[in-house]
């Protein structure tokens, strides 16, 4: 099968995931306890008020009728209109989506910075000291909450240390944005560092124990040159591979910096909607983050396949 | 977030093998682990011995005393005990945290043994929910499932349920898969046992190991999830101790009083890395030889 059939296949394996998805998000409503429109609106607001958010979102109507009006609004793209802002609620999440996208990218680089050399150090130097002091990171590591570490980090160097960063915000322009959102992205990469080093680790350990590496260095390459050349290709492999899989970890993850940090991205506009019971606005984010993962994906595979010759595209 | 801990509960098992069966107590990871959780549970049963303030009870004319004979560990900014609140919110966390590692274990347990038996039509429907839940980023997928439940530990508990069943069903079935070609299941078939047999019997004291290793590793994501969700209001609801609130009601002071927020956080590392320890042992140890 050739690249495109391959992708065409992974394309619409997605569809029933994405609808799966929807259908999720669409029953979110129907598990606010009692009357949802009641709950959601509050005590003080007029019967009047919630008649007509029942009658809007159609939840005086039988389920299916209820998802049919879901997804027929969903494909004009239209999904609801935020109870706060009065502006529709999907478009106020793709406002926020570059800020949050900035974070994600930024902080999957620095904790690809962190992770490589330090698995390489540990592979090449197998149960050594070296080896023992990196493994004991995912070990330590796994166990920190990201919002604590990220509370740690701004201790020390936004109210410490000279003040080098800023306690938060998102900065203006490029260098402004990379210079703000140092911190956030740190602690992003630092809450993933320690599974991108698991894997890597074992990953490489493989690698540098294979035939083809054997050969290399009985051709009498240099040792740097099997490693670059031959070990961190396989490296990146897994690299992105962990990457991909582990999306949905690295959202989250933003999410809860974005509030320590005050970031405006679509974590604080989603905590903050908690706060003020936008309803519309948490379905959004839920649904727009659900595909932004099927698409990483997706993208993963793909690369994962034009990286490594040895995945057949069936 | 729960892929993730699935890389690392894979990870653990693959760096074992090869090694040799020792028993428990010749197994460093676990006595360490056992050790520190040890400490822990002990010191939260214990509470009411061990600390000589009630949790809650607020002394607003001494606020943010920092740290005095009556207060080890000073008093925050309603002049509650801090190391009262830091022994009561081990009690609290860990309570919330055991139990809601139970229901996803079982759920999702069963959910793989069924897949993997049968295959076809089970497996695909369980294959496809799995697909639908996985794709939802685990913080997002809890903290709108605690908004639409309403804050508090109830939800937090279904929350993680309808979350986290997902991981035992993927290692679950993955294993059975495996264990249903081996002769001694193929034997129980041909003797006509019953398929509830097999699978009770036969089967799931034999893939139950996998899902005990990945459990303590999970507790420790249910422990970050309940102190997250505490930390943003949703979890534990005042004024029960818990350590994410502690840490959120610790932040406004930073600058002055650093120790507020530093302090329950070291609690909540110290706590997963026993657990992460226990894991590692158990891996070791319930390693098929």
């Amino acid at each position: 099968m050739s690249l495109w059939g391959y992708v065409l296949r992974r394309l619409l394996q997605a569809v029933p995931v994405v609808l799966g998805v929807t259908v999720l998000v669409f029953f979110l409503i129907h598990l606010i306890p009692g009357d949802p429109a009641r709950t959601i609106l509050g005590n003080q607001a007029t019967e009047q008020r919630v008649q007509l958010l029942r009658h809007e979102w159609g939840l005086d109507r039988p389920l299916p009728v209820q998802y049919g009006k879901f997804m027929d609004r969903l494909a004009h793209g239209d999904l609801g209109s935020s109870l706060f802002y009065g502006v529709n609620a999907g478009q106020l999440v793709l406002d926020r989506l570059p800020v949050t996208l900035w974070l994600i990218a930024y902080g999957a680089i620095l904790s690809v910075l962190i992770a490589v050399p330090l698995s390489l150090l540990a592979a090449t130097h197998h149960d050594r000291v070296h080896d023992h002091a990196v493994r004991v990171v995912p070990l330590v590591g796994l166990g920190f909450p990201a919002f604590w570490l990220g509370i740690m980090l701004l201790l020390v160097f936004a109210l410490n240390l000279g003040r080098a960063f800023p306690v938060g915000g998102y900065g203006e322009g490029f260098f402004g944005h990379l210079h703000s959102m140092f911190l956030p992205a740190l602690t992003v990469a630092l809450a993933i560092s320690p599974i991108l080093i698991r894997s890597l680790r074992a990953a490489l350990l493989e690698v540098l124990e294979s035939d083809y590496v054997t050969t290399a260095r009985s051709k009498g390459l240099p040792e740097r040159r099997v490693l670059m050349k031959h070990a961190l290709r396989n490296a990146a492999i897994s690299t992105v591979s962990v990457l991909g899989v582990n999306i949905g970890f690295l959202i989250g993850g933003t999410l809860v910096i974005e509030q320590v940090y005050a970031v405006p991205g679509v974590g604080q506009l989603m905590i903050n909607a908690i706060f003020q019971r936008d309803f519309p606005v948490v379905q959004a984010v839920t649904l727009v983050f659900s595909l932004l993962v099927v698409l990483v994906y997706l993208l993963t595979d793909v690369a994962h396949a034009l990286l490594d010759p040895r995945v057949r595209f069936d | 977030m729960t892929a993730a801990a699935e890389v690392m509960a894979e990870a653990a098992i693959v760096e074992h093998r090869g090694g040799f069966r020792r028993r428990w107590y010749r197994t460093p990871s676990f006595v360490a682990g056992i050790s520190i959780l040890g400490v822990i549970v002990l010191a939260a049963i214990a509470a009411p011995l061990i600390t000589t303030h009630s949790p809650i009870e607020q002394d607003l004319a001494n606020t943010l005393s920092g740290p005095t004979w009556s207060h080890p560990l000073g008093t925050d900014d309603l002049g509650r005990d801090v190391w009262s609140r830091l022994v009561y919110g081990a009690r609290t966390d860990l309570r919330v945290a055991f139990l809601a590692v139970l229901f996803p274990f079982i759920i999702g347990t069963t959910l793989g043994l069924l897949a993997g038996y049968y295959g076809r039509f089970v497996d695909g429907f369980t294959g496809f929910l799995v697909n639908v839940v996985v794709a939802v980023p685990f913080y997002v997928l809890i903290i709108a499932l605690v908004f639409a439940l309403g804050p508090g530990t109830r939800s937090i508990y279904i929350a993680i349920t309808l979350v986290g069943w997902v991981s035992y069903t993927r290692i679950v079935r993955g294993e059975v898969l495996v264990a249903k070609r081996q002769e001694y299941v193929l034997a129980a078939q041909s003797a006509g046992l019953s398929d509830r047999r097999i699978l009770g019997r036969h089967l799931l004291p034999n893939v139950i190991t996998q899902a005990v290793v990945f459990a303590m590793s999970d507790i420790v994501l249910d422990i970050l999830a309940i102190v997250t969700l505490g930390y943003l209001g949703l979890g534990v609801q005042p004024p029960t101790p818990d350590w994410g609130r502690m840490i959120a009601d610790g932040q406004t002071y930073l600058t002055t009083h650093w120790e507020l927020s530093t302090i329950p956080g070291v609690a909540v590392v110290v706590t997963a890395l026993g657990l992460s320890l226990i894991a590692d042992g158990l891996a070791d140890l319930l390693r098929p030889e």
